[in-house]
């Protein structure tokens, strides 16, 4: 109770009540402009945190990376196009209600679903805090190397179909890590004897590059596109009503986003996508899913919000952000000299509380806000792309410059958002390069530290928590190497046309009037659908 | 859809080649720079202090990565669609100039003129020619240097053109323009 009573009065400031509103609104509006989302409006402001306190500016940042995916939801449900990219799956189920005229429902499921989500798991992390206070403390140099590592693994094994991109990109993320000075023996790594690459690659430099640089860029060489906002009927607190109808659903995706948020490397793609499947599964009526199902819906926003609150146990408690959002607040850690790990659970608890209890408050000040607001946020989804482009990219000068007026910094952030841009329109991931570079940094001081205090290899794991880390990664490992080899399909490098051809004559041997009968009623439905338009 | 169908992204095709190809070239180019540019210490107590390590390991993750990305692609001679996608990644360098010169311009002419400039030019390039769409994009240019500067503070020197203004509002531009 006294933590609690400590914590309220670390949050019992105007600075920290208006961070907390201007982070929940701001989210919220942020998560509404299809082509911003959380990471870019972060990556922006992070520079102009470091000024403020530590809660202040945490607060903040988690007040728009909470917000951000209520507001999502928006343009997800009522223009079929996701707010930010976690958002995707609720246009699976969003937008076949809105198309029924039931576009209120849906909007009204989505924030009741976001908000159930985002205080189960605080709630979830409140009652955990003792526990993770008591297991931080055994986390030591070995452990958080071998958490690293598990999180580094993790993001590579998460981007199923693209693993080995992701390996690379990971490996690249490292890389840039070590560029310029390095601070054991003093000597120059890749510099090629260019001083301005002797202080290395700043983190925040090659976030703003990354994600806002290259989403201006994005947006700029777009055409912009005709908004159509349906109408729809309904009161938008009905959906509180139908939430409660169905309990099962809701539990079990919440857990799942807390689950999976606490997992470094995995994050919001993963925990939504495994409670829709285990909710369709579930399901008395798995059919409806992806055609306008109350329970696709619930499930998709219900995980996603869970995982925030849930992404910050490994930072808070280990130091090792999950994903690209965390990793961008660890450096807000660092500008104040607050170190995330075990000792800040020892030492800090009120400061763990008081964002526990920040996170609470923010999720209730956001489903207010958009009860009231939600008729005039649709109209953000209006601003056409290119004009946003333009004032990201004016936004990104700001981020870049601000942080220590080099004109350099612009020019390296220039290069990744260029970088960016290319891995944007190849569909590649951009997490693992942030992710490399955070857990490359923390895993070759926690190596280096540890090392000095092992003889042998093996007393490496020789403690309780390194042994089962060390496991799991193996076990991680092991597994994703026997799935890849028993789904093994050698690959087909014919041309289509080849494909084609080779498919007809098997398919016409000995039968060809069923073929031809076959065609014509393939050839028939297709012009149907096309006649549909779908 | 089940479950794989769900959490597969599937890479575009074309540019594929040539990206996997530039990189893999990277790689080997760094990684052949490797003992110039890097230490191999006698003093270090133990290998994790070894400057070269990690440099080595990214470089060697950089390059299975690459490698096997490239053994496993359909098609592994670029073709033009995976030119044409190649000289579309070029279309943004306009933007990365006028980003530049705005970076430029800015330290010497102000932030708050060369904002109001450069959101009105690029708005007015974009295509959004009418009165309406340059007065929003001014009055965008203003809100982010009042939010940016005047409120939250952050540290973007004042202009050398504000040292020619009078005394009286000199010091008021430099802290909050």
């Amino acid at each position: 109770m006294d933590l609690i009573l400590s914590a309220i009065d670390v949050l019992a400031r105007w600075d920290v009540m208006l961070a907390l509103l201007v982070g929940a609104v701001g989210g919220v509006a942020i998560g509404a402009i299809p082509g911003v989302g959380p990471a870019v409006a972060i990556a922006i402001l992070l520079p102009a945190t470091f000024s403020m306190d530590p809660i202040v500016g945490l607060t903040l940042l988690l007040g728009i990376y909470g917000s951000s995916m209520y507001g999502g939801s928006i343009p997800a449900i009522l223009i079929n196009t996701p707010g930010t990219a976690v958002n995707a799956l609720t246009t699976y189920d969003g937008f076949p209600m809105t198309l029924r005229g039931e576009g209120r429902r849906a909007l009204s499921l989505a924030y009741s679903a976001s908000f159930l989500g985002g205080v189960f798991s605080v709630v979830c992390l409140i009652f955990l805090s003792p526990v993770l206070a008591k297991i931080a403390p055994m986390f030591g140099s070995r452990e958080i190397f071998l958490a690293a590592l598990l999180g580094l693994v993790l993001v590579v094994v998460a981007h199923k179909g693209q693993m080995a991109i992701a390996a690379a990109l990971a490996g690249f993320g490292i890389l840039i890590g070590t560029v310029g000075l390095e601070p054991a023996a003093y000597t120059r790594r890749f510099t090629f004897g260019q001083s301005w690459l002797a202080g290395g690659f700043d983190l925040i430099v090659v976030v703003l590059g990354l994600f806002a640089l290259s989403q201006a860029f994005l947006l700029l060489t777009m055409d912009d596109e005709k908004i159509r906002l349906p109408r729809s009927r309904g009161s938008l607190f009905q959906g509180f009503r139908e939430l409660a109808r169905h309990p099962r659903v809701a539990a079990i995706s919440a857990s799942f986003g807390v689950v999976m948020g606490m997992i470094p490397g995995v994050g919001e793609f993963t925990a939504q996508f495994m409670s829709y499947t285990s909710a369709r599964k579930l399901s008395k009526n798995p059919k409806a899913f992806g055609h306008g199902s109350s329970e696709g819906l619930i499930s998709s926003e219900t995980a996603n919000n869970a995982v925030p609150a849930a992404a910050m146990i490994p930072l808070l408690a280990l130091g090792i952000p999950g994903e690209a959002l965390t990793a961008m607040m660890l450096s807000v850690f660092y500008v104040h000299n607050v170190v995330p790990g075990p000792g800040l659970f020892q030492n800090d608890m009120d400061f763990v509380v008081a964002l526990y209890i920040a996170l609470l408050v923010l999720n209730v000040i956001v489903v207010g806000f958009l009860l009231v607001s939600t008729g005039w946020l649709v109209h953000l989804t209006r601003i056409p792309n290119r004009f946003l482009g333009m004032c990201i990219l004016l936004l990104s000068f700001v981020g870049v410059y601000s942080i220590r007026n080099s004109t350099m910094d612009c020019v390296i952030a220039a290069v990744f958002g260029l970088i960016g841009f290319v891995l944007k329109r190849l569909n590649m991931p951009i997490v693992p390069i942030i992710l490399g570079m955070v857990l490359g940094g923390i895993m070759e001081v926690k190596l280096r530290a540890s090392l000095a205090r092992v003889k042998t290899p093996m007393d490496f794991i020789d403690r309780p928590i390194a042994f089962l880390l060390f496991c799991v990664i193996l076990i991680i490992i092991g597994s994703t190497i026997w799935r890849v080899w028993r789904e093994w399909k050698p690959v087909d490098r014919r041309k289509p046309q080849k494909k084609a051809s080779n498919a007809f004559a098997k398919r016409i041997a000995g039968r060809s009037h069923r073929h031809f009968e076959n065609r014509t009623k393939q050839q028939r439905r297709r012009r149907f659908y096309d006649h549909v338009g779908s | 859809m089940d479950d794989s169908e769900l959490l597969q992204v599937k890479t575009k095709t074309s540019g594929q080649v040539v990206f996997v190809v530039a990189g893999l070239v990277l790689t080997l180019i760094l990684l052949s720079q490797i003992t110039t540019q890097t230490e191999w210490t006698e003093k270090a107590r133990n290998i994790g202090s070894q400057p070269r390590l990690w440099p080595a390991i990214a470089l060697i993750t950089m390059l299975g990565g690459f490698a096997i990305h490239f053994r496993l692609m359909r098609r592994r001679k670029p073709n033009a669609l995976d030119w044409g996608e190649a000289r579309r990644w070029a279309e943004p360098l306009e933007y990365l100039l006028w980003f530049l010169v705005y970076v430029a311009a800015v330290p010497r002419l102000g932030f708050l003129p060369m904002s109001i400039l450069f959101a009105c030019a690029l708005t007015y390039r974009l295509g959004y020619r009418s009165r309406m769409g340059l007065m929003i994009a001014a009055l965008f240019a203003v809100a982010m240097v009042v939010l940016f500067k005047g409120l939250l503070g952050v540290n973007i020197p004042g202009a050398q053109i504000y040292e020619f203004l009078p005394a009286s509002v000199r010091t008021f531009f430099l802290v909050y323009l």
